[in-house]
């Protein structure tokens, strides 16, 4: 990991739903300003793992967690939840913007961490959505409801809404997965534009996906106990041209999976 | 073969006809009750009906106003009581309460409704009433519409907190993820995105709560006070009207339906008719929001 | 904070519209977190009370109940009078015998509607003839018949069974009039009910050649009876509630109906008073509250028992499904 600051890092970390192990000592370090993905085969806990990042599964019952994930150094079970998830954004597989206009999407994270200013909030709404290549299609159309939107419209408004609070990191699980080809390629291009300002870790079942936009990639691995490994982090390119696991080479491959 | 097929064909019928009984009931209900009102509403008038203040039937005059009034007071006052307390208890359960704790209040908002209106009468009259008497307003006896608003607030909650559960808990998850993973508290998220999501079926719950509030009769006859007089403020304090005493369009028929005849027995099932359309027009209302909830 | 934020810090007071200092987020976070503190403490407040009230209402009849309930108050019949002299025996008989006789009327009724509603008109269903047209009208029956208020039958069984059809005030009257209002209950559970059996029970019937009535007798119904069971208790606990419609239909005589086996016919246009209607002369033409609050006793008494068998009912039937599953 040369030249690059560590962003988030996790430390031994197992995670059970109940009696069930879902990921076993993960340990890995995330790079600033950077794209990471997480690719692997279906039910190996690779959204399990991200939703680690701002603690989603505090949400599930019966989930709890062993070993430490680190933010900046911070251990963020010691973070208050809301703090953490401020700093950390996500996006979610299927777009879910709430039942309210544009605007009040765009404006949601900044209104719950308490800034009331009109002009303040116009502004942000603007540059959220010229951030997420959406300000063009929408400019005239703020009041208009989210849910009206197209399928990929409606994943860039998601992403100009994560934005809008300025967090650090922004997780993405599978963001591509219900968008046709061509709403997929925008959000590929913004994803490798968005690095600039933030760290980002995105979950995705498309190897291509993951060869395409991120810097660093890690590969999941579970076998018929379900808990799943991490087999393997490095940069994507020695990832996808010449891994060190036998189990790796043959998911890039495509002999299962 | 030939009869296992006409048995089956017969029974078919059969269930048919028996599935057909609501409808035909709803016919008869509608004809039955217009039919003995129309006498009232053809030597009295539907208008002077509606807007007459004395009802005294000894001297044939009926004008339901008072009684409108009342129903309409006493569901304004439930619904003032009832909603805040319904919805926190939805929100609560829905929301915040832990299983073992929700183990224990759901089923007690079930028992709750469950509980016959005649001892939510009882224990308004002996509980309720003389604790409303203690306030310090001359004329004010107890019984009336405070006392009646409150029993009726217990009685539509399991109504209310019901339906808004349901609607709280038919909200997406992802609304909820969403909000949380943008760094909302779990009571912004609630505020902010599950109850504008829900709020059609909150309100349809709401709107049947207040069909309840009108329907009840036998806890309104025994709180209420029963005073056929259009009621009026005790005092200048208008909040005092709920001090005074009243009567309910179902109060009225129950009341003097077992002796009733002629014109009088006539325009018992006028104001029937009248209450009906009004809980219809209630009810209906209602149904759309829930189906515009659905779509 | 680390360096690592100090300079994101610095870049975006430059190019950002708004960024929260550290400080600033920690003080509105606070805030919010108090906010929340002090609202869900009202929601507890809420859910507690609703369950205080409940304690409440029943603790208080019990305890004032207990006080009157005996042997003989529940074994002597009532005497009238101004003081309400007697017991309250007439009362639990005319009770049971009023609740036989409504679900005699309307389980059959209600079973077969729902059992057309879900297993024959589910046939219609996309088809845009008369037929599709009568299902809607007939769940649009059903539907309002739900939330036509208590007093509205009252006076509909008052002016058709009544006077109308000359019964009286009499159990035949009440049952009728009481039937019409837990018809749609148990329609209802019943399609609720029908739902929950699997297709492949019905496939697997019509497979080896059975009509669709056996197959609806055999197979379906008996899948479907925990919660068609249900409904039915639900509508004993309605019926032994509901005042208002045998108020207008069944009269109020205290005395002992006769025998439903030996004496039908009398039994049928005899008149009544249910527990609820007895509660409800006591408190209000009576001076006896002690009596009245003896007879709430036995009302909630009754109530909480039928919940516990709905409750036990729909706890067998889910696990019934889940051992299917």
């Amino acid at each position: 990991m040369t030249g690059s600051e560590i962003k988030l890092e996790t430390q031994n970390f197992d995670l059970y739903y109940g009696n069930f192990q879902a990921l076993d000592d993960i340990s890995l370090q995330i790079p600033a300003n950077q794209v990471t993905a997480i690719i692997g085969p279906s039910g190996c806990g690779k959204s399990t793992f991200l939703r680690a990042f701002n603690r989603m599964n505090d949400l599930i019952p019966g989930v709890h967690t062993d070993g430490e994930i680190s933010m900046e150094g911070e251990n963020i079970f010691n973070m208050d939840v809301v703090a953490l998830r401020r700093r950390v954004g996500m996006v979610f597989q299927r777009p879910n913007p709430f039942p309210k206009s544009i605007y009040d999407n765009v404006t949601y994270g900044p209104r719950v961490n308490g800034l009331r200013d009109r002009d303040k909030l116009d502004e942000i709404a603007e540059r959220s959505l010229r951030g997420a290549a959406l300000w063009d299609e929408v400019k005239d159309d703020l009041g208009k409801s989210g849910l009206a939107l197209s399928g990929g419209q409606q994943q860039r408004l998601c992403i100009a809404r994560a934005l809008a609070v300025e967090p650090d990191v922004i997780l993405m699980d599978e963001p591509a997965s219900a968008l046709d080809p061509i709403a997929t390629l925008r959000i590929e291009e913004l994803i490798r534009e968005l690095k600039e300002d933030y760290t980002i870790v995105i979950v995705t079942h498309n190897m291509q996906q993951a060869g395409r936009v991120s810097d660093y990639t890690a590969f999941f691995y579970t076998d018929e106990s379900r808990t799943g490994i991490l087999v393997e982090f490095d940069n994507t390119k020695k990832i996808f041209t010449n891994p060190s696991d036998q189990r790796t080479e043959d998911y890039i491959t495509g002999r299962f999976g | 073969m030939k009869l296992t097929y006409l048995v089956d064909r017969s029974i078919k019928y059969i269930l048919l006809v028996c599935a057909l009984l609501s409808v035909f009931i709803l016919f008869l209900i509608a004809v039955f009750t217009l039919r003995e009102g129309l006498e009232a509403f053809q030597t009295i008038g539907v208008g002077q009906m509606l807007s007459g203040t004395v009802w005294r039937p000894g001297q044939d005059q009926y004008g339901i106003l008072a009684m409108i009034l009342g129903s309409v007071l006493v569901t304004i006052g439930a619904i003032a009581i009832g909603v805040p307390f319904a919805l926190g208890c939805a929100i609560f359960l829905a929301e915040v309460a832990p299983d073992n704790v929700r183990a224990i209040v759901r089923p007690a908002v079930e028992l709750l409704a469950g509980i016959p209106s005649v001892v939510y009468g009882l224990v308004g009259m002996v509980v309720l009433v003389p604790m409303v008497r203690q306030i310090p307003v001359p004329g004010n006896s107890g019984y009336g519409l405070l006392s009646a608003s409150i029993v009726l607030a217990v009685m539509i909650l399991p109504t209310i907190t019901n339906i808004a559960e349901d609607a709280i808990r038919a909200v997406p998850q992802s609304y909820r993820e969403g909000a949380f993973a943008l760094g909302s508290t779990h009571w912004q998220t609630i505020t902010g995105v599950i109850l504008p999501a829900a709020r059609s079926g909150i309100i349809a719950g709401i709107i049947l709560g207040v069909g309840r509030a009108l329907g009840e009769t036998m806890a309104m006859i025994m709180v209420i006070g029963n005073s056929v007089v259009l009621p009026k403020p005790l005092n200048d304090n208008p909040i005092t009207i709920f001090l005074r005493q009243a009567r309910t369009l179902t109060g009225n028929i129950a009341v003097e339906i077992g002796y009733a005849t002629g014109v009088h027995e006539s325009a018992l099932f006028a104001t029937g008719v009248i209450l009906f359309m009004l809980i219809m027009l209630v009810n209906i209302a209602a149904r759309m929001l829930m189906k515009e909830r659905h779509a | 904070m680390n360096e690592e934020s100090e300079e994101t810090m610095v870049n975006t007071t430059q190019d950002v519209a708004w960024q929260q200092t550290q400080s600033e987020a920690e003080a509105h976070l606070a805030k919010r977190r108090l906010t929340e503190k002090i609202a869900f403490g009202v929601l507890w407040a809420a859910g507690a009370v609703a369950v205080l009230v409940l304690i409440a209402v029943v603790g208080y009849v019990l305890l004032e109940g207990a006080q009157v309930i005996d042997w003989a108050f529940l074994t002597t019949r009532p005497k009238g009078g101004l003081s309400g002299e007697g017991g309250m025996s007439t009362t639990i008989v005319a009770t049971i015998y009023l609740v036989g006789l409504t679900i005699l009327i309307a389980a059959p009724l209600g079973v077969g509607a729902g059992i057309y509603l879900v297993e024959y008109a589910g046939e219609m269903q996309g088809t845009s003839g008369w037929q599709a047209h009568l299902i809607s009208v007939i769940r649009f029956g059903v539907e309002t018949l739900a939330g036509v208020p208590s007093i509205i039958f009252g006076l509909f069984g008052y002016a058709l069974f009544v006077t109308t059809m000359k019964f009286g005030f009499s159990m035949i009257a009440a049952a009728l009039s009481g039937a019409c209002l837990v018809l749609p209950v148990i329609i209802r559970t019943t399609e609720e009910a029908l739902l929950t059996v699997p297709r492949p029970y019905r496939e697997g019937s019509l497979a080896l050649g059975a009509t669709q009535w056996q197959t609806n007798w055999r197979v379906v119904l008996p899948a479907a009876m925990p919660g068609i069971i249900t409904g039915v208790v639900l509508s004993v606990g309605r019926i032994v509630s509901e005042t208002a419609v045998f108020y207008v239909t069944l009269g109020g005589s205290y005395y002992m109906p006769p025998s439903p086996i030996l004496h039908f016919r009398d039994f049928l246009t005899s008149g009544g008073r249910t527990m609820a209607l007895h509660l409800y002369y006591l408190a209000n033409d009576t001076a006896a509250f002690d009596k009245a609050m003896g007879t709430g006793a036995v009302l909630v008494v009754s109530i909480i028992l039928i919940n516990l068998a709905i409750n036990y009912l729909s706890h067998r039937l889910n696990q019934s499904m889940r051992g299917e599953a």
